[in-house]
């Protein structure tokens, strides 16, 4: 592996940062606003991209901002497991720019200036998290994206989005600060640093540290990075509904929750590492302990019949795949639980498209009021079709990839249990994506409906749900171009 | 004797003050006033800035030294000089000073000149107490910082004034009392005033006990530590902007001055003795300060409680008695000073237009007032110790300390961690949105140029401190190995120490 001072990590820090001061100074012209947010976003982009060659032939950038104690820094690194997140996010950014725009004009939304600096300050975040080097940047990343998404959830600022949004900062930052900031804290004084490793295996805990100690440390940062949706701190996502829907596209696909497993996941394999967590058995008890969360999830989901709470319940269910994938610590389960990060985030994004502009469309957010009306929005309820068959894992879409790999990962491991697991779930994601789909193509027009003259909401809201769409087949017919990364993370 | 600036700054900064006081007296015009201690503050913190620069970090020997006699016939002596600790300590009060001026510009319109000579007064005493290495010269700063603090409060103070002057007089005088028996107990001992002779003699045990008591019971009370905290909401609530600055900025880190530059060298046995209880103190401080945070709807008070908490991880630190805590414990009191200081000076411009300070009638003013949100959001977040600001280095330092001495107590101070959070995000959210009714706040200006200028020095303490510590972390370094070798010399000979695998 080489080590190199690589700017280009700053510069893809600065952009979102920069781009949020500039909106808010473009605050009174919105044309310029969007611009800013588009440029920033593409800048995002365009940088990450450019380090994509260097990763695949097999560096690592590093960069070091600031030198707090010995042993403790602000610093980045992109190595391949960045990659595969910092890729999705940034990409979809841009896609999203162009449908919050389309989404907050069409509905006449207030204070869209805030609203535009604050996405790009979780964007800031979520980057940050991404390119984090040691424990330390991580946690500073993540409360920047809870602090920072706050305001996005209380959008509304009505009752319900005050106690949403309440809810939220809660359980994020009191599991954070209660679970994570003590962890790390103990890893420090044990390890004497908080660099990640450069390998999974060998994490940075010296031996000698007691069973128990790294037992606790290990449940503090499984439970600690809230934002993964790991049930019993789940509660705060489907509370974070009531905000303007790009905002929970962003929350589901890109900026929070993959923020939490994203952050989960890089704890389990670059701080404790899959050689201790075989050696305290971490692996197969935190796959099962996951295993109820996709369960349940999938359960609750399916009695919801408000549309953005059953895609809540589905992420909440689907992440914990990412989670039992890498808890599996065999190539396969972690191949694909880190895949899933990818494949999740475009599917996802284009659900959410999907409930977004159908309520801006028709002002629909129940399931049971939607049939029928796939035949005056094909486009939209085709995305959400495609989408929702990559959730179920159906080829050739991107969960297809995903749920290869677990059922690989989990023959491995030899776990009958873990298998039926994702048998059932799977079972059970068809069971709340199917009828949706099938009401809205086949289902008969309500009969308030029929004088009312639906059409596709404004092409910026469609051609983003069609692109991602698009992508989430792309990416399950050539899973080459994610599955290169995961090569490289040994 | 050579008047070089080494020779001759310390007590320049000491005197100067209480030279520009008795001119305040003859000062007719109220801006003039304003304008003249402005001055004389800002210029005296331009003077201390070179300490810094020739501060020689490399030795815990006192420096700046200035030994002559003062009363031969007592044996008392004019003796200052200042290590890494007080250093930071003085330099914070000179940075403080001219700041509440700033603050008191128009929150003050009663008896300015009395008000202007107050604080220079104060200022003296202040650097005084931390440049003082004679106990009786100690002992008279500390005494002559009461009279004008408690005016402050009593004088220019809200509607309950005069029992919180009081309150806080007659506290601080009790506490003064046994420093004072503990002073001359040690006296009767050494035989001379002299601070750095009293520190590593071989006292009994015994006695050794007695004095740290008297010690405890004075410096937990200017902490203040939990239980001697009731003066301090009294106090902060009553106060004017300027007197609750100076309080929290200043005058609780003489509490935590006093544990390490006298109750750790001077008396390490019982120190070792008294750590565990005084510990299980700091962590309940944290907690109970968390907790009645948390039900407050004045501001002042919920920052004043939010003190208390703060000062518990200072005192935490300085018990851990290892460099990660110790130095901890210091970038706490530097921190607190900054950020407390910065939210009382936020509560302030709060009080200054809306004349409340209750949470529910400032709801939602943040919301026309884009830069004032900005900045007490950035002080909120550094209170509580969000990372990259300065807070989050100094509790993070202490945390680390404190995991090497018991994992289990720290157990009970993450409680109070989240519970700074919880109080902060409610006071900045409030503040900031309020609800769905909130008062209409829509005459009320942001934040005008003085009050920018004031609150701006802060701001970037917060960050140099939060992302770049190491300048301030250099000087205090072998300061602080020091002041643990002395608090060692106390401790038993078979005790092992504690995981030690810090770098």
């Amino acid at each position: 592996m080489q080590l190199t001072h690589e700017p280009r990590l700053l510069l893809a820090i600065l952009a979102p940062l920069v781009g949020a001061a500039l909106v808010m100074a473009a605050g009174k012209r919105p044309n310029v606003r969007e611009a800013c947010s588009f440029g920033a976003a593409a800048v995002l982009f365009g940088t990450v991209a450019t380090l994509i060659p260097g990763i695949l032939e097999g560096k690592t950038f590093h960069f070091t901002l600031f030198h707090l104690l010995p042993g403790l820094s602000i610093s980045l690194r992109a190595d391949a497991l960045s990659m595969i997140f910092a890729v999705s996010a940034s990409f979809l950014w841009v896609v999203t720019v162009f449908y919050s725009a389309g989404y907050m004009r069409g509905l006449q939304e207030h204070e869209q200036t805030r609203f535009n600096a604050c996405f790009a300050l979780a964007l800031f975040g979520a980057i940050g998290c991404a390119f984090s080097d040691n424990l330390l940047t991580l946690y500073l990343f993540y409360e920047v994206v809870s602090v920072c998404t706050y305001p996005l959830v209380a959008h509304h600022q009505d009752e319900e989005s005050y106690e949403g949004a309440r809810k939220y900062l809660t359980y994020l930052t009191a599991t954070a600060k209660g679970l994570v900031l003590p962890a790390m804290v103990l890893i420090y004084v044990y390890a004497g640093t908080l660099d990640f490793s450069a390998n999974i295996r060998t994490g940075i805990l010296p031996d000698g540290v007691p069973q128990v100690v790294v037992t606790i440390l290990y449940a503090c940062c499984i439970l600690g990075f809230a934002k993964n949706g790991v049930m019993p701190f789940h509660n705060w996502l489907p509370s974070a509904m009531v905000a303007p829907t790009p905002v929970s596209a962003l929350l589901h696909a890109v900026a929070v929750v993959k923020v939490g497993v994203f952050s989960t996941v890089r704890v389990m394999l670059y701080v404790f590492g899959v050689d201790t967590m075989d050696q305290f058995n971490l692996g197969l008890p935190t796959a099962y302990f996951v295993s109820f969360t996709i369960v349940v999830g999938s359960i609750v989901a399916l009695s919801k019949d408000n549309l953005k709470a059953r895609l809540a319940y589905s992420t909440v269910s689907q992440l914990s795949y990412i989670i039992l994938g890498v808890a599996l610590l065999t190539p396969a389960g972690i191949s694909g639980g880190l895949i899933h990060i990818a494949n999740h985030a475009f599917s996802k994004i284009t659900l959410f498209f999907c409930a977004g502009a159908i309520y801006v469309a028709t002002h629909k957010k129940n399931i049971s009021e939607m049939s029928g009306l796939g035949r005056a929005m094909p486009w939209t309820f085709g995305a959400f079709a495609v989408a929702s068959l990559s959730m179920i894992g159906a080829p050739p879409v991107a969960g297809f990839v995903s749920k290869w790999y677990l059922l690989n990962g989990a023959f491995d491991a030899g776990s009958v249990a873990i298998l039926l697991v994702l048998l059932t779930s799977t079972l059970l994601n068809a069971a709340y994506f199917a009828p949706v789909v099938y009401q809205a193509f086949f289902g008969k027009t309500r009969p308030e409906d029929a004088h009312h003259h639906h059409g596709e909401a404004s092409p910026a809201m469609v051609i983003p749900l069609t692109i991602t769409a698009g992508i989430s087949v792309l990416i399950g017919l050539y899973p080459q171009f994610f599955a290169r990364f995961l090569h490289l993370i040994s | 004797m050579s008047l070089s600036y080494n020779d001759t700054v310390l007590s320049l900064l000491i005197f100067s003050p209480l030279v520009a006081a008795l001119v305040a007296g003859f000062i007719r015009s109220e801006n003039g006033l304003r304008w003249f201690t402005l001055l004389v503050t800002a210029a005296l913190a331009v003077f201390s800035l070179p300490l810094y620069s020739r501060f020689d970090p490399s030795t815990a020997d006192f420096q700046f030294l200035i030994n002559s006699e003062w009363i031969p016939a007592l044996k008392i002596r004019y003796a200052i000089g200042i290590d890494g600790i007080s250093l930071l300590l003085v330099l914070l009060t000179t940075l403080i000073m001219p700041l509440c001026v700033l603050a008191s510009w128009r929150y003050i319109t009663t008896r300015v000149r009395e008000f202007m000579i107050c604080l220079l007064v104060m200022e003296t005493a202040m650097v005084g107490v931390f440049c003082a290495l004679d106990f009786i010269l100690f002992f008279v700063f500390w005494e002559a910082m009461l009279i004008p603090m408690a005016l402050l409060i009593g004088v220019w103070g809200g509607p309950r004034k005069v029992y919180a002057s009081l309150k806080f007089f007659v506290y601080t005088m009790s506490g003064s009392v046994f420093l004072l028996v503990a002073i001359i107990a040690l006296y009767v001992q050494v035989d001379s005033w002299s601070i750095p002779e009293m520190m590593g003699r071989p006292y009994s045990e015994g006695f050794q006990r007695w004095v740290f008591l008297a010690f405890f019971i004075s410096f937990a009370i200017k902490v203040p530590m939990f239980p001697f905290h009731t003066w301090l909401p009294a106090a902060h609530v009553e106060a004017p902007t300027a007197g609750s600055v100076l309080l929290a900025s200043i005058l609780l880190k003489m509490g935590t001055y006093g544990f390490v530059r006298f109750a750790l060298p001077i008396t390490p046995a019982a120190v070792q003795f008294f750590t565990p209880a005084i510990m299980w103190l700091s962590v309940i401080a944290i907690v109970y300060g968390g907790f009645t945070a948390l039900a407050q709807t004045d501001l002042k008070k919920l920052v004043a409680y939010s003190s208390v908490a703060h000062m518990g991880f200072a005192t935490l630190g300085i018990f851990a008695l290892n460099k990660a805590g110790l130095e901890g414990a210091v970038l706490v009191m530097i921190n607190h000073g900054i950020t407390t200081g910065a939210l009382f000076i936020v509560v302030g411009i709060i009080y200054e237009r809306l004349h409340t300070r209750e949470l529910d009638k400032t709801a939602g003013m943040g919301r026309n007032m884009p830069i004032f949100a900005t900045f007490a959001g950035v002080f909120a977040l550094s209170s509580l110790a969000f990372p990259g600001t300065n807070s989050f280095i100094g509790e993070f330092l202490v945390l680390a300390g404190g995991f090497q001495v018991s994992k289990s107590m720290m157990l009970f101070v993450v409680p109070g961690v989240v519970l700074a959070a919880a109080y902060m995000l409610r006071m900045l959210q409030r503040v900031a949105y309020g609800g769905t009714r909130n008062p209409d706040h829509s005459g009320v200006k942001d934040l005008c140029f003085r009050e920018i200028a004031t609150l701006t020095p802060l701001l970037v303490f917060v960050f140099w401190i939060g992302l770049h510590p190491a300048p301030f972390m250099r000087v205090m370094e072998t300061s602080v190995q020091k002041v643990l070798q002395q608090a060692q010399a106390g401790a038993p000979v078979a005790a092992t120490p504690p995981v030690a695998v810090l770098p």
